[in-house]
């Protein structure tokens, strides 16, 4: 069997591959952050919604993965719906969850005892329609386990976010190994903004895109989710208030 | 409690005064009455009390396991294998057992044996409240007990007692053969039984109103496969009568007996009540993997106990304005695979100490609202034993300089605070001059943390004056 070796051929075999790929995936649907600097380097312009993301947290981070639940609540409580967040420890605390958009009326918790539990109550809640999304706190996502996943998500067309957590720093290692997740995120706190006057600023965090399915590496700097979940990039320096010095500072209540 | 025996009136029943008062069952009653003025006679009423213990079997079986069956006239037998872990335990749920018949005024004698026998001699003969043993001493333990622990019949046990038996040891150590020529079989078969060597099935109660369905093989079955095509047969023709009478299903036990005289089973409960035949069908076939067909299964019944009314509901409105997504099918199948206690939702909780402040809901009752602060800071992670910390402190009102947490030292940067909590002294009186000091601090690299002071800085009536970590910010 021969081919025509043209342009246009190649072209229609690309849009017959797509076609396959994209066959029982729902909508490309994305979730943009609304921070340019973001969504213009993501494919689509955003978080694919029906995708397998994966979220861990810097330095100690990896430990206690607080700045990747964060994260990944903000993104959740951008999304319509009740989230199932699986877990393993019982140190999430709800009213942080409270203050970036997810209320408690918005989340079911699911308590396993081991990993392969949280992996199989992700893909559980993935089959489901009417969720948001589902959160798995795990610290191995095998290839096979997340291609499970990331099939669900795209057939569901629900968002699936694994926080990578380990027990030791020295495990963190194991984020270097690949799977089928869309997105591959660090989380790493920074000196949150600074303050006219003493006391603690809106949180930062060093955000690295690590590998991005049909999309470029990135990294900044941007500052934590609000209220409702939303990021913002850090004014810049140009813009900043002036800092207090000695001698100058302004009274603020 | 007076009852008849042959012609004449006789004790059937007596409460602890009378025993001590010297009576014992079987003295005619114009005999007691001349030793105790005053005794009070109630007439006894056997299928009153047949009917009672029918209803206490049902609940027990409600509450504790699939397979419970009334003892005798005077208890329940309950077969506790694989339920006893979700309460905790043999001891707990013997415990707690007590505990709830106490409340409706009931004082339970409670045995945990190998075997039905053996249970049966120990509750009522042990003089403990609770007695559990070792799984494989229950023969040692029963030596000790009279024969007449051994559920035999009163001609039986005086019998053996003019033989000079009396205590089931002595009988176990007689040869079996001319015991049974002489006093018939009953002996050496409820000797048997008590020892585990027999075996014993429950068979379960069942409410007379409960819908269940039956499956009998001509050929007993053992293949996981075929158990679960037969078990979703069921389960439709379950649905399918649970239709007919406008009902859902809130649990299902599933029995399977086993060629052996065994019986295994599979229990699922439900958030709602359901009738969803595929779903249902789903959960309990989850569950197979936790029955043992040994050499096979000769009969499946599976029962809705407690159904409850259940009425059609339109699930999709023409214009589809109505959202309302049901997630009670995804609830049911975590619960059925994890416990029902590890799916739920965290409520609000009115106190400020921050332990206090979250309390568990179930799955599907959202919460409206919340009370938790907006504007005050809250760790992602929280730690629910606060850690201590070593601190390097300047002024009592101030944060702390650096710490050293988990065998790392922090150069505190900034912080917020404090965030002063009360002691709840309506809670607990050593709880009335508390108080703690939270404050929110971030290190050079800029990790934020949640530390708190256990006490105002200066009282030392107020708390220990330690520092505690008590979660990570993200």
């Amino acid at each position: 069997m021969s081919l025509d070796r043209t342009p246009a051929a190649l072209d229609a075999l690309r849009r017959q591959v797509r076609l396959i790929e994209t066959a029982d995936a729902t909508v490309r649907a994305v979730l943009p952050f609304g921070v340019p600097e973001i969504d213009d380097r993501l494919p689509g312009g955003g978080l694919a919604i029906g995708a397998l993301h994966e979220v861990a947290g810097g330095a100690d981070g990896a430990l206690h993965g607080a700045a990747a639940a964060r994260f990944a609540a903000g993104v959740l409580a951008r999304l319509d719906g009740p989230v199932l967040w699986c877990l393993r420890h019982r140190d999430l605390f709800a009213p942080a969850l409270a203050q970036v958009g997810l209320p408690p009326d918005r989340v079911i918790f699911a308590e396993a005892g081991d990993e392969a539990g949280v992996l199989a109550c992700m893909e559980e809640g993935l089959r489901w329609q009417g969720l948001a999304g589902v959160v798995g706190e795990v610290a191995k996502l095998p290839m096979t386990a997340s291609r499970r996943l990331q099939l669900a998500a795209e057939k569901s067309g629900q968002m699936a976010v694994a926080i990578r957590r380990w027990r030791r720093v020295a495990d963190a290692a194991d984020l270097g190994q690949p799977t089928a997740a869309a997105t591959r995120w660090r989380v790493s706190a920074l000196p949150s903004s600074p303050l006219p006057t003493a006391g603690v600023g809106r949180p930062r965090w060093f955000l690295e895109l690590f590998r991005c399915r049909a999309g470029e590496a990135f990294d900044l700097e941007i500052e934590a989710c609000d209220a409702k979940g939303h990021l913002r990039l850090p004014a810049p320096l140009a813009d900043r208030s002036v800092e207090a010095k000695p001698g100058q500072g302004r009274a603020a209540a | 409690m007076v009852g008849r025996l042959g012609r004449r009136r006789a004790i059937a029943h007596m409460n602890l005064a009378a025993a001590q008062a010297g009576l014992r069952p079987g003295q005619a009653v114009a005999h007691a009455t001349a030793l105790v003025p005053g005794l009070v006679l109630q007439n006894l009423d056997s299928a009153g009390d047949d009917a009672a213990l029918h209803r206490l079997a049902l609940w027990a079986q409600k509450l504790y396991s699939p397979i419970v069956a009334p003892d005798g006239t005077d208890g329940l037998v309950i077969d506790a294998t694989g339920c006893a872990h979700l309460f905790g335990g043999e001891e707990k749920m013997a415990i707690a057992i007590r505990e709830r018949l106490a409340k409706v005024g009931l004082t339970a004698m409670i045995a945990i044996a190998d075997s039905w026998g053996g249970a049966h001699a120990l509750a009522r003969f042990s003089r403990r409240a609770i007695f559990i043993t070792t799984p494989g001493q229950t023969g040692r333990e029963l030596s000790a007990l009279p024969v007449a622990a051994l559920r035999l019949n009163n001609d039986l046990v005086e019998a053996l007692g003019r033989l000079g038996f009396d205590t089931i040891g002595e009988l176990e150590a007689t040869p079996k053969g001319p015991l049974a020529h002489r006093l018939g079989q009953d002996p050496v078969r409820r000797l048997n039984q008590a020892f585990g060597r027999s075996a014993e099935p429950i068979e379960p109660v069942m409410a007379a109103e409960t819908l269940h369905v039956r499956k009998i093989f001509a050929e007993p079955i053992g293949a996981p496969e075929t158990m679960a095509r037969y078990l979703i047969e069921l389960t439709h023709a379950l649905c399918a009568a649970l239709e007919d009478a406008g009902l859902g299903a809130k649990r299902l036990d599933a029995w399977f007996f086993r060629v052996d005289n065994r019986i295994e089973t599979a229990r699922i409960g439900l958030a709602a009540p359901s009738r969803h035949a595929r779903r249902l069908a789903k959960l309990l076939c989850e569950k197979l993997e936790t029955v043992d067909p040994g050499f096979g299964v000769e009969k499946i019944v599976l029962a809705a106990p407690g159904a409850e009314p259940l009425t059609y509901k339109q699930i999709q409105a023409l214009d589809g304005g109505d959202k309302a997504i049901d997630l009670s099918g995804l609830v049911d199948t975590l619960a059925n695979r994890l416990g029902p206690e590890h799916v739920y939702r965290l409520a609000s909780a009115q106190s400020d100490l921050p332990e206090r402040s979250v309390k568990r809901a179930p799955a599907l009752e959202a919460p409206d609202g919340h009370s938790w602060p907006a504007d005050w800071p809250r760790p992602t992670r929280f730690f629910p034993r606060p850690e201590p910390i070593e601190t390097v402190a300047l002024l009592p009102d101030a944060p702390p300089a650096a710490f050293t947490w988990r065998g790392t030292r922090h150069r505190v940067r900034c912080a917020d605070g404090p965030e002063r909590v009360f002691g709840e002294w309506w809670k607990a009186d050593e709880e009335l001059a508390r108080s703690r000091d939270y404050f929110q601090v971030e290190d050079d690299s800029g990790e934020r943390f949640w530390i708190y002071r256990d006490g105002d800085g200066e009282d030392a009536e107020t708390g220990s004056q330690r520092w505690f970590m008590a979660g990570v910010f993200g």
